[in-house]
């Protein structure tokens, strides 16, 4: 009985198969329930593998269509292991390093992430006062600190108050994943280029953040299907190995509204990150395309330095230059990511990182070997690193 | 403090023009009491060899798993740590007082304990009573306590 499982046992052990997606748009007329269906048996499709044979799901805690709603519908047989990861966009890559971990140590064989939204369409979350639980809220919203652009605009501001930051900074975020939008056909801003112009004159969302600093609205759904490395060999696609996962919640961490410790703009990607590195056999400087969470363009400094690209403060001034952009430094969010492809709480940042590592993006970077993916940074998050 | 468990399912989500009211729980009860008799009032470790301030309000200290915990007075000075201006879409009663600010002090007694807030002209002042060009970050403010539907809510004002 002696332990398996060493302290590298995740470590390519398992890998992805397929993936899958619905169109995205402001408004799809399907449920969310079907979109869900549609995209998990568009990816069991890619991958080869019968729904018959999915013995795992994991999901968001946030998702609406439960497994057992899933299960039924796409005809899996006995199903062995589920999960569900909170935070919104913090459990997009949890998703798979749950499915990775069950199906490492046998607990199922053939594994199914989604993630089904009709974020586009359907009510805006923070409209809904009714479920908003005492704390923090009661600490925050009746100081009119109502969306999540509010709370992370208020950490946006601090960042460029210390760092010297500026909305250029923030536009090269945003014209880089428009940039890879306007390349990708599937892409909800696929024909709407962006301009240093329209960015500075843009309408206010909340100071800092203008409309462009947020994500899109979207309808849409997205899969990927997980088996082990030995299987992945036989399967119809290119594997794309697990080669590390980490969660992350750091000491005193308060969530989106992270104000109440000693270092508010230390997140949950520092403490993702060390634990991602420390499993993996390469290190930032080996990443040859990240897909970094983006909700909001701030997102993407504060990421980069947690995840090691450059040092703490430096994360605005590693934007320049066109360093995102293809050819860059670090290209990222290739198919355009939440800003301008879809905002699906980060699951299509996921499937663009296994199109980079099958050479299928429409933004390919040559040769792309390893990719770095992250969920939703300011709240309990989640990250894992792809490789061919 | 008897009433704390009665406040619950009592207490009303909103003001009569719908602004948000705190919904508090059994942690931060004590907050809004102090705050009803002006006083701005801090959780923090009861413990004699700790003493260590936090917030939120939590059954226990982080440093030393204490469950004792006494409400320290502040000051109620402190410094502008961040400030936003959101503008619509928003909730409509926040919507008719946009472009407003949100702000978040440091506490100068306690200079990592941080308190979400608004800047006014005043006590019961509206959210949009300062002009937005007078907020910078450091500017020194002062607690006031604002009746907003019949609840005692922290506001700052310009510290001169
Ligand atoms: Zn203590």
């Amino acid at each position: 009985m002696a332990a398996a499982i060493t302290a590298t046992g995740l470590k390519d052990a398992t890998a992805i198969v397929g993936i899958g997606q619905t169109a995205f748009a402001k408004q799809l007329p399907e449920s969310e329930k079907t979109l869900a269906c549609q995209a998990i048996i568009s990816a069991l499709h890619d991958a080869g593998i019968a729904p018959s044979e999915v013995d795992a799901f994991s999901s968001y805690t946030m998702e609406e269509t439960d497994e057992v709603e899933i299960a039924k519908a796409i005809g899996a047989g006995d199903v062995t292991f589920f999960s569900k990861v909170g935070y919104g966009g913090g459990g997009s890559c949890a998703t798979l390093a749950h499915l990775a971990a069950a199906v490492a140590t046998g607990q199922a064989t053939v594994g199914v992430a989604w993630r089904s939204r009709k974020r586009g369409s359907g009510p805006r979350p923070w409209k809904n006062t009714a479920v908003q639980l005492p704390t923090p809220a009661q600490w925050t919203r009746p100081f009119g600190l109502l969306r999540p652009a509010d709370e992370i605009g208020m950490l946006a501001r601090r960042y460029m108050h210390e760092y010297g930051a500026t909305r250029d900074h923030l536009f090269n975020v945003a014209l880089a994943c428009r940039n890879r939008a306007n390349q990708n056909p599937a892409a909800m801003m696929y024909e709407r280029p962006l301009t240093r112009e329209m960015y500075m004159t843009a309408r206010w969302i909340s100071e800092p953040l203008c409309l462009f600093d947020n994500c899109l609205e979207t309808d849409g759904a997205l899969a990927c299907v997980i088996v082990s490395a030995e299987r992945a060999r036989d399967c119809r696609q290119k594997p794309v190995y697990l080669h590390s996962v980490a969660q992350g919640l750091p000491s005193q961490h308060h969530g989106m509204v992270n104000y109440w410790n000693d270092d508010p703009l230390s997140g949950p990607a520092w403490t993702a990150a060390r634990h991602l590195w420390k499993q993996a056999d390469f290190g930032p400087q080996d990443v040859d395309v990240a897909q970094i969470y983006d909700a909001f363009t701030p997102l993407i400094p504060l990421s980069l330095e947690g995840y090691g690209f450059c040092d703490r403060g430096e994360g605005a001034a590693f934007t320049e230059g066109g360093a995102l952009e293809i050819g860059g430094r670090l290209p990222l969010n290739t198919g355009g990511g939440g800003l301008s492809e879809a905002y699906v709480h980060g699951f299509n940042l996921i499937t663009e990182g296994v199109k980079q590592l099958r050479g299928t993006s429409t933004a390919q970077i040559p040769d792309a070997a390893t990719c770095l993916v992250t969920a939703g940074e300011g709240v309990p998050t989640s990250a894992v690193l792809l490789r061919s | 403090m008897s009433s704390i468990s009665s406040m619950h399912s009592t207490m009303k989500a909103t003001t009569d023009n719908r602004l948000l009211l705190p919904l508090p729980d059994d942690d931060g009860a004590p907050f809004w009491e102090y705050a009803a008799r002006g006083e701005l009032r801090v959780q923090a470790c009861a413990a004699p060899d700790c003493g260590e301030p936090r917030f939120p309000p939590r059954p226990c200290c982080p440093r030393c798993q204490s469950f004792a915990s006494e409400w320290r007075a502040m000051s109620g000075k402190g410094r502008v740590w961040s400030y936003v201006i959101p503008h619509p879409p928003l909730l409509p009663a926040y919507a008719e007082q946009a472009p407003y600010n949100a702000i978040v002090v440091e506490l100068a007694d306690a200079p990592r304990i941080r308190l979400v807030g608004n800047l006014v002209a005043g006590p019961g002042a509206p959210l949009n009573s300062v002009p937005a060009d007078r907020l910078r970050i450091g500017a020194r403010v002062q607690v006031v306590f604002s009746d907003v539907g019949g609840i005692a809510v922290p506001h700052w004002t310009l510290d001169r």
